[in-house]
């Protein structure tokens, strides 16, 4: 019964597997490349944990960024995933003592896809669910980036434009999400919203603003008709 | 800059994150039930943070000089467009990564 989730969830997380080896390997070649050793790249992939945080991090390292600079731009830069948490607290609600585990290891892309819920998963499994997707995209993460260090050290090649891997993984999972509903309001007003802030508070400041907006306007936000 | 600045640097970064990630949790843990609105909220906001996280990678973009928008424009044309063909993410991340990396290497 159990190996049963684990492979669902295996093939659940089959296109992270491929967004993060690709990406964890970008940051993993960049993090080497600024002459940081592979033991930083996998410590950092393993406790930090967060994609765009530690291609980020690797611009703070190497300018020397205070302590109180570095705190302030994780904040920036994560802030979303207070967002998570919100939308994240009733399935996570009893999900037993790996939920430490689930809470640390909600990232962008197993939020993706823990947030819309696998059919195929009885709901009484769920909580093994959730946890074996977690598990694999993060050791998908460590893998890629250690991978990345090592090997990118070796093979010389030109990866400027690799981490635009991020933002084809979001592209997907917007459209996948598009084309999975016919509401379309929320994901319009997360765009909208983004765009409107980025012009008006700068793309340095424009991501807290535009989270608080986003969540005044979905509270006010009515759902149109009832077939989804 | 040292060594010790570095693992200080990095165990600060993974601090805050996961704080950020604890907060939500730590706050609503005192209540049995969520409250209504935050239902509702859990519910719509992953459609509007995968739009606001799309703007947010695009956001390094220069939107002032044509090489600075095409290449990131074109290629996320080109990830949304296969993805709809297809609707296979492992085809439209890989296809429109080495899309973009060959127009920003060798086009633009």
């Amino acid at each position: 019964m159990m190996k049963k989730i684990i492979n669902q969830a295996f093939i659940a997380t089959i296109p992270v597997l491929t967004g993060y080896l690709v990406l964890g390997f970008g940051f993993g070649i960049v993090l080497k490349s600024n002459g940081y050793s592979t033991l930083l790249a996998f410590i950092m992939s393993l406790t930090i944990y967060a994609g765009s945080m530690q291609y980020v991090a690797v611009g703070l390292l190497t300018g020397g960024a205070s302590l109180l600079t570095t705190a302030l731009t994780t904040v920036m830069v994560n802030a979303r995933h207070l967002f998570y948490g919100i939308s994240m607290l009733d399935k996570y609600k009893d999900v037993g003592k790996r939920k430490a585990y689930l809470i640390f290891a909600l990232t962008d892309e197993t939020y993706s896809l823990v947030c819309s819920d696998n059919p195929k998963v009885p709901s009484e499994q769920r909580k093994d669910y959730y946890f074996w997707v977690s598990l694999f995209n993060h050791m998908y993460w460590v893998l890629g980036t250690v991978l990345g260090a090592v090997v990118g050290a070796l093979v010389r090649f030109n990866t400027q434009g690799i981490d635009f891997a991020l933002t084809a993984l979001f592209v997907t999972v917007f459209i996948e999400q598009w084309l999975g509903t016919r509401k379309h309001t929320p994901a319009l007003i997360g765009v909208g919203v983004s765009v409107i802030c980025l012009l008006l508070f700068g793309r340095d400041k424009f991501l807290i603003p535009a989270m608080l907006v986003i969540s005044l306007l979905l509270c006010l936000y009515k759902e149109e008709g009832k077939n989804g | 800059m040292g060594d010790l600045y570095i693992w200080y640097a990095v165990a600060l970064i993974a601090l805050v994150t996961a704080l950020l990630r604890f907060l939500p949790f730590a706050i609503f843990r005192g209540s049995h039930k969520t409250p209504k609105l935050i239902e509702k909220l859990s519910k719509v906001l992953p459609y509007a943070i995968m739009g606001m996280l799309v703007v947010y990678c695009l956001k390094d973009v220069d939107v002032t000089r044509v090489s600075g928008f095409l290449p990131a424009l074109i290629s996320c044309l080109v990830v949304a467009g296969l993805h709809i063909w297809k609707r296979n993410t492992l085809i439209s991340i890989i296809c429109g990564t080495v899309f973009y990396m060959l127009l920003v290497q060798l086009v633009f």
